[in-house]
């Protein structure tokens, strides 16, 4: 069991959240669809995907805990774990790596505290992963910090950009 | 258009027309732009005229496949009583490919109207849109757009008044480049892991739920409705001296150019023009090195290959790479090919959903062999061991990404062998890998 389980998890799909949910049924012939959306309710709602949360999930859509787990695990966007308050992804693959971006992922991890890939800073405030590929090649370095997609980010240009997450 | 650069006179705007101009982005912007009127002539079409036109047109999927669309439409079966899908393929996660970002960040509406009337060819009345996870804007403005076409009636129980029901859901995936890969992309859909599935079955026969479905590329949906506009003929004219490459293509051009970005240009252009003259040439003082044409997953080619390709689907494949998805990644003699490729490796060996063996180990063991080398740990017999490594991951998987995973090595160990031999022989000093 994973240290998270002791907590006490309050509801993610109650009130709006729950009539989102609902207002997707009729979309889709089946129930097990609506995992991938459902999940980044509960991500979007508490900022990580708790043990409770994945009963909670189970429960609303029919399927096993052992189930969610792993299809969550698939994916690299859901969080398994609390992240810091701002979550960085930086592209580091060929098309951005030619044009710096590795300098740049170390000058995130420098200036955000965070020293090392998928480790929090300890101040709770960043962490910062390496990600394969964003999608936006010809705009290099591009990173997302939470849901902001940020194009043409140098080494000069990291601290600037991090003092507007405080 | 070259976005975000302005318009080159070696490109032919179709799709890009409006890219950058965020008026196009409302339906009422949208219609004032021509826009929807295709939908509403489709709707007065039967799926055999539509799927005729497209035929004619000669459109080809420009996802990096390639099949002709109005073929592959032309697959779904007829009068089945089943219930079909139609799902778009806006995952664009192979490295180097960033065209279909902006054909829905820019023109969401001619996205929904190509999903519709796609829908309307395969007798669909439901289209999926499954988007990466990593395209929050992009996602985002999709989904206003889509919200405002059923405001406006476009989409619906009642399509345009036509009685007929056309419905697009917008579905974000979570981080996943095999989910690129149709199958898997229904997998995901379902709420399952994203595992490629064994065909046959192919889609149209068993697809999305287990039904008839057609899985179709952003930016060849955002093409039908120019097809439906301006007819057949006209697109299928648009070409450079092989009827079989047809229409313009958007390509995305990234790496060691003076002007990245994705460029629309009429297929059959020298790739040299693309390289040179529209996206600029190589930074000052720099020189070409090496170009991948289509994407991470084809082969890499030599400036003197580059010099005589034309862009289209055989002139790439004549000039021994592909054409791909049109994501293109250029080098300049500043770039460590022994780098990059392992680079790649380990781009493919972190996205392996390791069903297959030979994907599972192979793409694990030949980024390790490769970070060895870089790291100066190499071993004279390691080429060998690539190459031998590599003949076994290809052709031998569920799906390609084994495949797409060899392709770089051995191009680059067939065309940057030098490169690899200095690292062996420790004439070229070790690096440190990553971050």
């Amino acid at each position: 069991m994973s240290s998270h389980s002791a907590e006490v998890h309050a509801p993610v799909f109650v009130g709006a959240t729950l009539a989102k949910l609902e207002a997707l049924y009729p979309k889709y012939p089946t129930r097990m669809a609506l995992l991938l959306p459902a999940l980044w309710m509960v991500q979007e709602e508490r900022g990580w995907v708790s043990d409770g949360a994945i009963h909670e999930v189970a429960e609303k859509l029919e399927l096993t805990p052992a189930y969610i787990r792993g299809v969550i695990t698939f994916y690299t966007m859901y969080h398994t774990h609390p992240v810091g308050r701002h979550f960085i992804q930086v592209c580091t693959t060929s098309p951005c790596n030619i044009c710096g971006a590795e300098a740049v992922a170390r000058a995130l991890l420098e200036h955000t505290g965070c020293g090392e890939l998928g480790a929090t800073s300890p101040d709770g405030r960043f962490t910062v992963m390496e990600v394969e590929c964003l999608g936006a090649c010809g705009f290099t370095t591009p990173m997302l910090i939470d849901d902001d997609f940020i194009e043409g980010v140098t080494v000069e240009s990291v601290p600037a950009l991090l003092a507007r997450y405080p | 258009m070259g976005y975000p650069h302005p318009i080159h006179p070696k490109e032919t705007p179709v799709l890009s027309t409006h890219f950058g101009d965020a008026g196009a982005r409302t339906f009422d912007g949208w219609t004032s732009r021509g826009g929807y009127v295709a939908l509403k002539k489709a709707l007065t079409m039967t799926p055999e005229q539509i799927v005729d036109e497209v035929k004619a047109s000669g459109l080809r999927g420009r996802g990096g496949a390639g099949f002709p669309t109005g073929l592959k439409w032309s697959f779904m079966p007829k009068e089945d009583g089943k219930v079909h899908y139609l799902c778009c393929n806006a995952d664009e996660s192979e490295p180097g490919t960033f065209k279909d970002r902006e054909i829905i960040r820019w023109t969401p509406h001619a996205l929904i109207e190509g999903c519709a009337i796609g829908a309307l060819a395969i007798r669909a009345e439901v289209a999926y849109i499954y988007i990466r996870g990593e395209y929050t804007e992009p996602c985002t403005i999709l989904q206003r757009a889509v919200d405002e076409a059923y405001a406006a009636g476009a989409l619906g129980a009642n399509a345009f008044g036509s009685g007929k029901r056309l419905e697009v859901i917008v579905h974000r995936g979570a981080g996943a480049y095999i989910c690129g890969e149709e199958t898997a992309l229904m997998n995901s859909l379902e709420g399952r892991r994203g595992n490629p599935r064994i065909k046959p079955p192919f889609p149209a026969v068993a697809g999305l739920f287990g039904l008839p479905t057609t899985i179709n590329n952003v930016e060849t949906l955002a093409a039908v409705p120019h097809i439906l506009n301006r007819g057949a003929a006209w697109y299928a004219g648009l070409m450079l001296g092989n009827p079989k490459s047809t229409g313009t293509k958007l390509i995305s051009v990234c790496g060691h150019v003076q002007r990245p970005g994705t460029y629309e240009i009429t297929l059959g252009l020298p790739m040299k023009e693309l390289i040179f003259d529209a996206c600029g040439g190589m930074l000052p003082g720099r020189t070409l090195k090496a170009v991948i044409p289509g994407g991470s997953s084809v082969p890499i080619m030599t400036p003197e290959e580059v010099e005589t390709c034309v862009t289209d689907y055989e002139g790439i494949a004549a000039a021994g790479s592909l054409l791909g998805s049109g994501g293109m990644i250029v080098m300049d003699d500043t770039t460590d090919m022994v780098y990059q490729i392992m680079r790649l490796a380990r781009f493919y060996a972190h996205e392996s959903c390791a069903q297959c063996t030979n994907c599972r180990e192979g793409t694990g063991w030949t980024t390790r062999i490769l970070e060895r080398i870089v790291r100066g740990e190499g071993k004279p017999s390691d080429l060998d061991l690539l190459m031998d490594l590599a003949e076994n991951m290809t052709g031998k998987t569920i799906c390609v990404l084994s495949d797409s995973c060899a392709t770089p090595v051995v191009s680059g160990i067939q065309k940057f062998r030098s490169e690899f031999e200095a690292y062996l022989s420790g004439a070229r000093a070790p690096v440190l890998v990553g971050v």
